[in-house]
């Protein structure tokens, strides 16, 4: 814990919201990427204190979020079948589906366990063989390589019994897909230092040659993400558009190649759709064809299984920054962590979530609010 | 259950066969909760040989106390924790020290206790008597006597090995009434000590979880802060909690709506010990959502703050207390954070339980 106080520091927080004031002539527009610089920039009030001199406006980065509505009702089909444990990230537990969430399924009698590693659920199907055990392997680059090893492991170790019902996506195409559009607004990114990790950032650079835009590896912490937001200003002051790493202690230039290779060598790229977006061509992870003992959506048969999202969750505008989450006219309504319309009000890393949870107290609207 | 004792059905010759009967000695059989002889000596051998006091041992319907004339605070809480055992406690010694905890909210001196147990057939011998030893220990530091019981035995399935409820009466003095309605602008948020530690040691255990440091539970009775803070401060003290379930955040959210007044908290006075952020930060969960078993919230009277937390301090259990906001006019029934940053956020209560995320 030592190595992330020093990344908390109120004094050395506070001296750089000083610096990028400073150093911003004009207020800028940048997108955090991931979920969960959104938690920590709205937690810790970092928009507020920076809204002079930038506007963050926050991206599709929540696993959780952009997970398609047709995959978490396949979810719940196996999570409610009799012979199935059903096993997941804590987030997923609470993601609405057509009808109902895995919690709901799990109170109804299906069995639905909480994991905190893919290789957890497949010691769970070793050691309970007269069941079949799927996990449900969502998320972006950075959950990709533990995922991708729990199958390998699975083939190599010829547990017969696991499965996992993939929703990978990954973070450039993404980019991509928000810098095409026509109403884009943002200026400069924070890309997910967790993801370039795993990534490394040479895959960003033709972007940010490409379209002209500033790209920071940022970290998680306050500071971390205070330097990003200096790091993005100082270039678009000064007319650059780099690719920067501010997440030094953790991200290389080419990544973990380790990691990588186990993607590749389970993976392969596939369109695939983002709830709240639309499909992304090449935008996903699925599992290689020797692989496909392994994918739950075959074993089972889970194509028929297709959806409709619902019209009144504004989640794919919150999802590419054109709609802050409190400006949603179901925010607070008919849409609250309790009763959720669409998945960014629940997970940690959801938008929604985020302006929910750690709302501002406003006094300026105390007395409509009181 | 005469349908069962067919002695000529073909499954007792074909099938499973037991050839001698099973040691009778060392687990809980469903006989124990017959109300024969078998829960006679469960009584007699597992419960009374621990719980010794006149009134108990006479055995009758209902336990017979003295009341004097004046108020007493009675509380009743069931315990369903798994696992039975964990660092720093067990199910036995927090079935004791959150129901006198409970009671001890009130401002009352907790005396008496009723506990049931719920055993499911199989729970080893070793286990119960562990934690009716614990149980024991635990009243007795406190100086409360468990005065009546119940026990009923579910088969296999019908329970998770034992379930705990305890029920304590205390008699409360008319000048010594914290409730949560009496909180006040200008009055000092007090925690006793570190929070988080009870919710994450028994995650840690339940989940297989290692940390380089192992996180115990804080499970304490909170009785002798109590008392100290009644003898020197007395009605200053306007509200005590304590923060179980929903951790800090959500009784303190309860205290602001009942009160109609709101808590402004200072980020950086929170004490979270550095392995239950550590865990926190791993698992995705907020410290001030995790249950304490062994802390309060104390909200003191502002001309009164620092004599409440000088007295806390000087005692073991609260040698780590700490203010940590204050009760404010504006913002009724909400509760707001001040970050380090100079940010603000609202602390709201969490829809359920707290959910560990992805990455």
């Amino acid at each position: 814990m030592r190595y992330l106080s020093e990344y908390r520091d109120p004094k050395v927080a506070r001296a750089l919201v000083d610096e990028i004031a400073q150093t911003a002539t004009r207020r800028w527009t940048l997108m955090e990427v991931c979920g969960g610089q959104t938690h920590t920039i709205v937690r810790q009030g970092l928009d507020e204190v920076l809204s002079s001199s930038v506007e963050m406006i926050h991206g599709p980065g929540c696993p959780v979020c952009v997970t398609p509505l047709e995959q978490i009702d396949r979810a719940l089909h196996l999570a409610s079948r009799p012979d199935v444990i059903f096993a997941s990230f804590g987030d997923m537990l609470r993601v609405p589906g057509s009808e109902c969430d895995l919690l709901q399924v799990r109170a109804r009698g299906g069995t639905v366990k909480v994991v905190y590693s893919p290789l957890d659920a497949l010691e769970l199907a070793r050691r309970t063989p007269n069941k079949e055990v799927v996990f449900f392997a969502v998320g972006f680059e950075t959950t990709a390589p533990a995922n991708a090893m729990a199958v390998w492991r699975a083939k190599e170790l010829g547990v017969e019994n696991f499965s996992v019902l993939v929703s990978h996506v990954t973070v450039p195409p993404a980019i991509v897909a928000l810098l095409e559009s026509p109403d884009n607004r943002v200026q400069a990114f924070l890309a997910a230092g967790h993801v370039c990790t795993v990534m490394g950032w040479e895959e960003y650079e033709p972007l940010a040659a490409k379209y002209a835009v500033p790209i920071v590896v940022t970290g998680f912490e306050p500071v971390d993400i205070l330097e990003g937001i200096l790091m993005a200003v100082r270039q678009l002051e000064e007319g650059r558009h780099e690719v920067e790493n501010q997440y030094v202690r953790s991200v290389r230039h080419e990544g973990n190649r380790p990691a990588q290779d186990v993607i590749g060598r389970v993976f392969q790229l596939v369109d695939r759709q983002w709830r709240g977006i639309g499909m992304i061509p090449m935008s996903g992870l699925g599992l290689k064809p020797e692989f496909a003992d392994f994918d739950a959506e075959l074993k089972f048969g889970l194509g028929g299984i297709t959806a409709i999202e619902p019209p009144e969750c504004r989640a794919g505008d919150v999802l590419r920054g054109r709609l802050k989450p409190h400006d949603c006219p179901e925010f607070g309504v008919r849409c609250t962590p309790e009763n959720p319309l669409g998945a960014p009000m629940v997970s940690s890393e959801g938008a929604c979530a985020a302006y929910y949870n750690y709302g501002r107290y406003d006094p300026a609207t105390a007395d409509r609010e009181a | 259950m005469a349908s069962d004792s067919q002695p000529d059905a073909p499954a007792m010759t074909e099938g499973i066969v037991c050839p001698t009967p099973a040691p009778t000695d060392d687990r809980v059989q469903l006989g124990h909760g017959s109300g024969g002889k078998m829960s006679a000596a469960l009584l007699r051998d597992r419960f009374l040989s621990r719980f010794t006091n006149d009134e108990l041992a006479r055995l009758g319907d209902a336990a017979v106390v003295e009341l004097n004339d004046g108020d007493v605070a009675i509380s009743t809480d069931t315990f369903v924790v798994s696992p039975l055992e964990f660092p720093g406690g067990d199910i036995g010694s927090l079935a004791i020290h959150g129901t006198i905890n409970d009671v001890a909210m009130m401002g009352a001196e907790p005396q008496y206790l009723s506990v049931g147990f719920i055993l499911e057939e199989g729970l080893s011998f070793d286990v119960l008597d562990r934690v009716v030893a614990s149980m024991d220990t635990a009243a007795s530091a406190a100086g409360v006597t468990l005065v009546t019981g119940d026990t009923k035995v579910v088969e296999r399935g019908k329970a998770d090995r034992m379930f705990i409820n305890t029920t304590g009466v205390g008699r409360l003095e008319d000048t010594f009434r914290p409730s949560p309605e009496h909180a006040k602008p200008g009055d000092h948020v007090i925690v006793s000590g570190p929070i988080g530690r009870h919710g994450i040691a028994v995650m840690a255990v339940r989940e297989g979880l290692e940390f380089e440091v192992e996180i115990e539970s804080d499970s304490a009775a909170l009785t002798p802060l109590v008392r100290a803070l009644r003898e020197t401060v007395g009605s200053a003290v306007h509200v005590m909690r304590d923060p179980t379930r929903g951790g800090v955040a959500s009784a303190l959210n309860e205290i602001s709506s009942a009160a109609g007044v709101g808590i402004e908290l200072e980020d950086h006075a929170i004490p979270v010990p550095e392995p239950v952020a550590a865990a926190c930060e791993m698992l995705g969960l907020d410290p001030l959502y995790v249950a304490n078993e062994g802390i309060m919230v104390a909200i003191v009277a502002e001309e009164d703050g620092d004599r409440a937390l000088t007295t806390l301090k000087s005692h073991p259990l609260g040698e780590n207390a700490v203010r940590i906001g204050n009760v404010v006019a504006e913002h009724p029934g909400m509760v707001v954070l001040r970050t380090g940053v100079g940010g603000t956020r609202v602390v709201d209560m969490l829809p359920g339980d707290q959910l560990p995320r992805i990455c």
